[in-house]
């Protein structure tokens, strides 16, 4: 019982660092039709950058602000500068965006050093709870509660407001919105530098998690968001939600009773949705 | 009355082909105009030029004595010329009232406001209901859209064209594929458009029934050259538009409707 409790939480904590990356890969994907390699690069960025705040400033809320703060000013720049020049080329997008990538993982290096830096979790957020027998790790815990709470959040702004009316309905057919008189383009930015914001915030989530960061980190990472997103279903913010959960919970099993499986299990959970569900368990495009 | 809408020898050619020959004609504000022609006629292509759609070959656009040339389509929307189209264009998985609601709030600039509830703007709401209303939907508000059959969907289209507000309505075969039981509903929409908004209407149909009862004035296109344009009776009673079109087929279509 006990074990199964950890492992679901831990399942579930990878699962939301995840969920974090593949949001905003989602929505870029379905509203803008952007393939964006270089997520993964934001993702780092806002792990390096929080872990340097903290030292900073001591504090783990400035840390985190600080990451989101430098997603935005990345995810402003990406989209002017890389993306916008390559809308409705996808074959320039994979290329453009994977050079950026290896951009950025190489001026983490050149900002912050080769090696490995180690990130500590503020003590508040430290230790472990036990119940009974069971031991709870809180920073995992506070991994969930806040992915839940940026999932609430997103579908508050998706289903609730003007701006989420926009974004399902471009997601569904842009050419329409745009035909109804509306400027897409502007949406596009501002949901590029949310996506953005959201992989630095997964990034600074995940650099106590971890304990340790490294530059690469971004591109490991990137890649479970694109198996996120195709299994979730391109452009579908429930679905990337439900999908991480189920790759968080199947690596976290996986790693415990099948440990030579636990690198396959994320390609066969895509290749087992692809086969039966094409367009991924929920499907956003009409 | 002062002219709304107007072409000057429009034309466009594709390859040897001339779909819309030198048409030109003119349209007075707030007025109703059928445009009839047999298939392929260029009636589809000719909504296509006004409203930009497709560039012309040769000729203009003028809408309110302005050159419309360089404007796109959705510019041209914004100005006031608003299309509907031969397939149904509704966005499947939103609510009806949300596809309502996101034409009326089409003309507001993108500004942070736009993260508040939706409920703190009640006119848009209502609004977004009164145009349910005038085409007969509201009942269904709640739906998805597509689920709607698929003269519903067609109503759905016009209070999306309507809540744009432009002054010129291009409607392009609102009944197409539609059931005999939906087209009287859509008949009704079309005529109370016609009769509350005062709006400039410019309708292809096949139905002549519905046209007769609609216009005030009918253009015949043929083979892309504008045959004949006045009113109903006149059209009605010119040998070359019954010589070319009317004819055999009018009587076909008076027969099945």
């Amino acid at each position: 019982m006990e074990l199964l409790l950890n492992l679901m939480i831990n399942g579930l904590a990878t699962g939301m660092l995840i969920f974090l990356l593949a949001a905003g890969l989602t929505l870029i994907f379905g509203l803008m039709d952007v393939l964006n390699f270089a997520h993964g690069g934001l993702f780092a960025w806002g792990a390096y950058s929080s872990v340097w705040f903290y030292a900073l400033t001591d504090s783990f809320v400035v840390a985190i602000l600080g990451a989101i703060v430098t997603g935005i000013i990345l995810g402003f720049i990406t989209e002017k500068l890389i993306i916008t020049p390559v809308y409705g080329n996808h074959i320039q997008q994979i290329l453009i965006t994977l050079g950026f990538m290896l951009v950025l993982t190489e001026l983490l290096k050149v900002v912050f050093g080769p090696n490995q830096i180690p990130a500590k979790t503020p003590p508040y957020l430290a230790g472990s709870w036990e119940i009974g027998d069971v031991i709870i790790i809180k920073y995992r815990v506070f991994i969930i509660v806040v992915g839940f709470l940026i999932f609430g959040i997103f579908q508050y702004i998706l289903k609730k407001t003007k701006i989420g009316l926009i974004v399902r309905a471009g997601v569904m057919n842009k050419e329409m919105v745009q035909t109804l008189g509306i400027n897409i383009k502007n949406v596009f930015l501002y949901v590029f530098i949310a996506g953005a914001a959201l992989a630095a915030l997964g990034g600074a989530l995940m650099a106590p998690y971890s304990g340790v960061i490294y530059a690469e980190m971004g591109m490991e990472f990137a890649i479970l968001g694109f198996i996120v997103v195709v299994i979730g279903g391109m452009g579908s913010f429930p679905g990337s939600l439900l999908a991480a959960i189920l790759v968080g919970l199947a690596g976290s099993f996986m790693a415990y009773y099948v440990p030579s499986l636990s690198l396959a299990v994320n390609m066969m959970l895509m290749a087992v949705v692809l086969i039966f569900r094409p367009q991924g368990l929920f499907k956003a495009k009409g | 009355m002062t002219t709304i809408l107007r072409t000057e020898n429009l034309t466009i050619r594709f390859g040897g082909h001339t779909a819309v020959d030198h048409v030109n004609f003119e349209m007075p504000e707030k007025h109703f105009k059928s445009i009839i022609g047999p298939n392929g006629a260029g009636k589809t292509t000719f909504f296509n030029l006004i409203s930009g759609e497709l560039k012309p070959s040769e000729g203009k656009v003028y809408f309110k004595n302005e050159d419309m040339s360089r404007f796109s389509s959705v510019d041209r929307t914004r100005k006031g010329l608003g299309r509907s189209f031969q397939i149904t264009n509704v966005f499947p998985n939103l609510t009806v009232l949300e596809n309502v609601r996101l034409a009326v709030q089409s003309k507001e600039k993108i500004r942070y406001q736009m993260f508040r509830h939706i409920t703190s703007y009640p006119s848009l709401i209502k609004k977004a209901e009164e145009l349910l209303e005038v085409v007969l939907l509201l009942n269904k508000k709640q739906a998805i859209a597509s689920q709607l059959s698929h003269g519903e969907k067609r109503k759905l289209e016009i209070a999306m064209l309507l809540a744009l507000d432009t002054e010129v309505l291009l409607l392009d075969e609102p009944t197409a594929g539609m059931s005999l039981e939906e087209v009287p509903t859509i008949l009704e929409v079309i005529r109370r458009i016609k009769q509350q908004d005062n709006k400039t209407i410019l309708l292809i149909e096949h139905k002549m029934d519905m046209i007769l009862d609609l216009s005030d004035s009918i253009m015949v296109l043929f083979n892309g050259t504008l045959l004949a344009d006045g009113t109903p009776e006149e059209i009605m009673q010119n040998e070359t538009v019954q010589n070319a079109y009317l004819g055999g087929s009018y009587n076909e279509h008076h027969a099945q409707s």
